[in-house]
């Protein structure tokens, strides 16, 4: 674990994009106590400071660093409180896609005969599908909201986790020691998941990484669709979204704050994810 | 050879089936339609002649089965918002996204790949992290920003190019066509640009992932061994050895940017399919979406099947002895 931690403080990048990664999760946690102001609050905003430059001292005193969007909303805030949401939507389907997909490709690897083709086959296919084009059919299938658009990202998604998976498992299941614990009266599941399942980790923490930064990805572009979340609960894609009429008469900014907040995480998280990747890869290693 | 094209083609058609169920039963567990075609103020016995006049009266499977029939026919029904057929709806829309997807694609491969090769060629060379910086940020910053800055940076700010909208277009064979003109390629270019970042990053990666281990294998050190050129080398064994995965994204990858035109159509304001089938399902034009579905199914079970086939020819291995694995 040391010497892993070692390897990986080596490349800078990968060691400040930790870091970023950290500073995001931390600033979207807080953000209810660091945020200067509440964009929720109704109350609290002011039509008269609407489309404001970064910069502007707001009409309450404030200072809006970040300007403000159409409602008069101080973008900073907003951005903080839609990194929590972005950030909620990405972990939560991240982590529901990776236990359906890691038991359904365990499940394949460690029963095989038909067991084994149907689910991977109804995989491959699925992995053949676009899948911004499934989240989009589902989002319009089952309506707007968090369930739903949870469901399609997980969708989208799970059989990647699957497919890992199932690679992984494959390849361990050949192994000796799999031999050994099946003779052993212990139960299948014992064998899949205590014996099995901790040898196929490290692909899967990096598709993990990587799926946690395209759920994020795919959970904006579907907001800024219109397909994504209600209004009530704006995601940065959907802040993007709502200043991208404003971009072409020239007030860019309430459109590319929050699309700089999202590419900052985005990029962060597949940075560690690459790095994690090149450290697992034994055919690199020499 | 000939039984593993039969049973590609059986398997191919049993998905298609499989597909369509899928897609037509999931499009009509969404809403009513028919609030949308007659007013609120409508007859009891109008809203009926329009119910039985789409046959929504039907249960559900006998509709499905209508819809089969009608479709090994070609005929994906009307669409209830434009009130002509689906068909020709959609292939009026699809030159403009073929256009934009394969230019898109092309650029891709051709620009990528070489790319990618250079920069596992030489993976510690400053240009080569150059390509990977690009290539990871092609990667992961999402379509539509990158639309958004395009847009941000070469026609407003720069005034450069148009924003968006597909400008005039040269009729050839009865289709109008953009990339003839000097004026149509202007107004192909942002959009043509922001769909093709994302091929070329993926090319990049994978040029650069199966360059770096071609070239620790012992083809490498043999052909280095028998004095053939880097460049050679490089040509003969290591493309030739990472073309399959290639040959397959490029395939699949040809498929997906046909939905992401989804993003770039409508940030673009491009008329193509991407663009119709957001509008349907706002408007909640049921033929539309089933059909836009079905036939993008239908691609990509082709694409699958081309893909597959080609395997064979280039992997003399499975060209003799059926399927592996």
């Amino acid at each position: 674990m040391r010497r892993f931690w070692h390897e990986y403080a080596e490349n800078r990048v990968a060691l400040f994009a930790l870091i970023v990664v950290v500073c995001v999760i931390a600033a979207a946690l807080l953000a209810p106590w660091i945020a200067p102001q509440d964009p929720f609050d109704l109350a609290a905003l002011d039509l008269t400071d609407a489309r404001r430059p970064p910069g502007t001292v707001g009409s309450s005193g404030m200072t809006h660093w970040l300007g403000t969007d159409a409602q008069g909303r101080d973008l900073l805030s907003a951005i903080l409180f839609g990194l929590r949401i972005s950030l909620q939507m990405g972990v939560a389907a991240g982590a529901v896609a990776l236990t359906i997909g890691v038991t359904l490709g365990l499940l394949a690897a460690h029963a095989g005969g038909w067991i084994e083709n149907a689910v991977m086959r109804v995989i491959d296919l699925q992995l053949a599908f676009p899948p911004i084009l499934l989240a989009l059919v589902l989002v319009a299938i089952l309506g707007q909201g968090k369930l739903p658009l949870i469901v399609a990202l997980v969708a989208a998604q799970y059989a990647y986790f699957a497919r890992t998976a199932y690679g992984a498992a494959a390849a361990e299941r050949q192994k000796e020691y799999v031999e050994a614990a099946r003779a052993t009266p212990l139960s299948p599941a014992r064998v899949v998941f205590g014996h099995i399942l901790p040898n196929c980790l490290p692909p899967l923490m990096v598709v993990a990484t990587v799926q946690v930064a395209n759920a994020i990805a795919l959970e904006a572009t579907l907001s800024f669709l219109g397909l994504g979340l209600p209004p009530t609960e704006p995601s940065l894609g959907m802040l993007i979204a709502n200043g991208f009429p404003y971009m072409m008469s020239g007030r860019s900014w309430i459109s590319i704050y929050p699309g700089v907040a999202l590419i900052i995480l985005i990029v962060a998280i597949n940075l560690v994810g690459d790095q994690l990747r090149d450290q697992f890869n034994p055919r690199l290693r020499r | 050879m000939t039984g593993y094209i039969i049973q590609r083609l059986l398997q191919a058609a049993l998905v298609m089936l499989a597909m369509s169920a899928l897609v037509f039963v999931g499009v009509h567990a969404i809403g009513n339609p028919i609030d949308l075609l007659i007013s609120p103020d409508a007859t009891q016995d109008i809203r009926a002649a329009v119910i039985a006049h789409y046959g929504l009266d039907q249960p559900l499977w006998r509709q499905y089965l209508a819809f089969l029939g009608r479709l090994l026919s070609g005929d994906l029904g009307r669409s209830l918002v434009f009130n002509i057929p689906v068909t020709e709806l959609v292939f009026s829309r699809l030159p403009a996204t073929l256009e934009l997807a394969l230019s898109a694609v092309l650029i891709g491969a051709f620009v990528g790949v070489p790319l990618g090769i250079w920069a596992g060629y030489r993976p510690d060379s400053a240009i080569s992290r150059g390509i990977m910086a690009v290539s990871v940020l092609g990667f992961s910053v999402p379509t539509f920003w990158v639309g958004l800055i395009l847009i941000l940076t070469f026609a407003v700010n720069l005034g450069w190019l148009p924003a968006g909208s597909r400008g005039p277009t040269v009729e050839v064979f009865g289709i109008g066509w953009s990339f003839l003109t000097l004026e149509g390629l202007s107004f192909m270019l942002l959009p043509v640009l922001n769909l093709s970042l994302f091929k070329l990053a993926l090319m990049i990666r994978l040029a650069r992932a199966g360059t770096r281990e071609v070239m620790l294998s012992d083809t490498v050190k043999f052909a280095r061994a028998a004095g053939l050129s880097e460049f050679t080398i490089l040509r003969h064994h290591v493309l030739r050895l990472i073309a399959i995965p290639l040959v397959t994204v490029f395939g699949l990858e040809f498929g997906s940017t046909l939905a992401f035109a989804v993003v770039t159509e409508t940030i673009f304001s491009w008329p193509g399919v991407g663009k119709l089938i957001i509008d349907s399902i706002t408007s909640l034009d049921r033929p539309v979406m089933v059909g836009y579905l079905v036939l993008v199914a239908f691609l990509f079970v082709t694409l699958n099947l081309v893909v597959d086939l080609s395997y064979a020819l280039l992997d003399p291995r499975l060209r003799r002895g059926g399927r592996a694995a």
